[in-house]
């Protein structure tokens, strides 16, 4: 890396991260954009969930059919389930869904405001005194927060039944059975710290798909590079913060 | 209205004396390209002063600066008794609510219908009193640049004058004192053009505005202006109405009247 792209790298995260804090110091203010608010977190909670819920299906469907042959070599066929159930909460189902929001939603705030920011629209809001960072941003980066725990809770839900259904396959596991297994092998520290980190997910996606469109340039260049660096600096600072988050877990013996 | 018409008009609802915006000793680079030079102008109340130049003269930046979009590096734009590069974010936003803008590109919102355009910027800035009528508002607005049938429709669906006129009328709807004009009828033919120009001539008699239009169109100068600004180089080059500088000997004023 030559120095120059070193500094801008470094520029940029300084930028990044002004521009996550400047959510905390507006966001809380008068006026609140709560209709805007409501209507982010219907595209962005709602239009999302067929995507999440078949790969998380997927997911569950295809981990247990692959992991089934493992535990039958060990004789350890029965704890399929609560195997399965361990990885799909704590890491598997959390993760998919950031990463796929992280496409889809990251991709589309970055790509609607570099449009808005190339067109004008931006400006207009500025100039008809309205603060364009409170309603595009602030409510953008809001139904991310509150939204990808949502729908990493409902990816937990489908894969296991996914999970049940891959179970099935090959053997036969009774309803009733799968589920007590799958939960007997869960705790309450599984279950925080995956939901925790989904709340930092959804906000390091909203920040950073905002930022992109948000100073977005050069036209129509501008508005597709905004879409195609939000979705890779958000993935990116998926596995990031997932990766702090299991140093943070281990740290407090919740392994 | 004709033209002839028009004109006449125009000049018994002009200027009144009283300064509105005044710009002096205005300067702003972007790293060494040097937009304005020590730039000064003064706007009177009820005048509409047209700012012709070459495309890339600075124009643009001009306005953008009288309203905040940008900084300048020197100098000083009082905007109705207030210089405009000292104000903080909420004095701002309500000298802002005084001096509408009208886009070149428009800058409709693609995402909200004509009604939620127009109602944008005044359920921001309207007390909940004058609230109670936001349809009556939006509908008047609509009313006054003829549109009123296309309230539900959404800005992709309308012609690039249609557009051009809804992006007028969300500006009117907060009754500014001062709107400046981002070259209005670029990209239009001429008879849109034209019928954008004596909106705009409309609109300074109904509601005496003061106004400053960017534009390189002739046909639009003619039409509204009381005043020219010609800018080359930065600098305010010549000063006078449209008959002055239409017979100037100067070569560089009498070449954006060929």
């Amino acid at each position: 890396m030559k120095p120059n792209s070193f500094k801008n790298f470094l520029a940029e995260v300084g930028d990044i991260s002004a521009f996550g804090w400047r959510f905390f110091t507006e966001g809380f203010k008068p006026r609140y954009e709560f209709g805007e608010l409501l209507r982010q977190c219907y595209f962005i909670g709602y239009k999302s969930l067929p995507l999440v819920g078949i790969t998380a299906f997927i997911m569950g469907l295809v981990l247990t059919i692959q992991s089934r042959p493992t535990l039958v070599e060990f004789g350890a066929e029965a704890w399929l389930p609560g195997m399965v159930s361990v990885s799909l909460v704590r890491e598997i189902a959390p993760v998919i869904s950031a990463l796929i929001c992280a496409g889809k939603i990251g991709s589309g705030i970055g790509a609607e405001l570099g449009s808005m920011k190339v067109t004008e629209q931006i400006d207009a809001m500025e100039v008809s005194g309205t603060n364009p960072f409170k309603f595009l941003v602030v409510t953008r980066v809001m139904a991310c927060t509150l939204m990808i725990p949502v729908l990493a809770i409902l990816a937990d839900i489908i894969s296991l039944y996914g999970g049940y259904m891959g179970a099935n396959i090959r053997g036969v596991v009774n309803w009733d059975l799968y589920w007590y297994q799958a939960f007997d092998a869960l705790s309450f520290s599984d279950l925080l710290p995956a939901i925790v980190k989904t709340f930092f997910f959804g906000y390091a996606i909203g920040v950073v798909g905002c930022y992109k469109g948000y100073y977005s340039s050069k036209g129509t260049e501008g508005v597709g590079q905004s879409a195609n660096s939000a979705v890779v600096v958000a993935s990116l600072l998926v596995f990031i913060i997932d990766l702090v988050a299991v140093q943070i877990t281990d740290i407090f013996q919740l392994t | 209205m004709s033209t002839q018409t028009a004109t006449v008009e125009k000049n018994a609802s002009a200027a009144n004396g009283d300064t509105v915006i005044s710009i002096q000793h205005l300067s702003k680079s972007f790293g060494e390209n040097h937009v304005l030079r020590d730039f000064s102008f003064d706007l009177k109340q009820g005048e509409n002063a047209v700012v012709l130049g070459k495309s890339g003269s600075g124009k643009s930046v001009l306005i953008k600066c009288i309203i905040g979009l940008l900084n300048p590096d020197k100098g000083s734009i009082n905007v109705l008794g207030q210089n405009v590069p000292e104000l903080n974010q909420e004095e701002l936003d309500r000298m802002r609510v005084k001096v509408g803008f009208l886009f070149q590109s428009n800058a409709l919102y693609d995402s909200m219908t004509v009604r939620e355009n127009l109602e944008f910027p005044l359920r921001r800035h309207w007390m909940k009193s004058t609230l109670d009528d936001v349809d009556g508002m939006v509908m008047e607005a609509l009313e006054n640049v003829g549109l009123s049938h296309t309230v539900d429709m959404m800005p992709a669906e309308l012609s690039g004058g249609m557009r051009k006129r809804i992006a007028l009328a969300r500006t009117l709807i907060l009754k500014p004192e001062i709107i400046l004009y981002d070259e209005p009828t670029t990209g239009l033919d001429p008879i849109t053009g034209k019928e954008i120009s004596n909106l705009m001539l409309d609109v300074q008699k109904k509601y005496n505005t003061s106004a400053i239009v960017i534009s390189h169109d002739m046909n639009c100068v003619k039409i509204v202006a009381n005043r020219i600004v010609v800018l080359i180089d930065g600098t305010c080059y010549a000063v006078g109405n449209y008959d002055e500088l239409k017979n100037s000997n100067d070569k560089k004023v009498k070449q954006f009247f060929e």
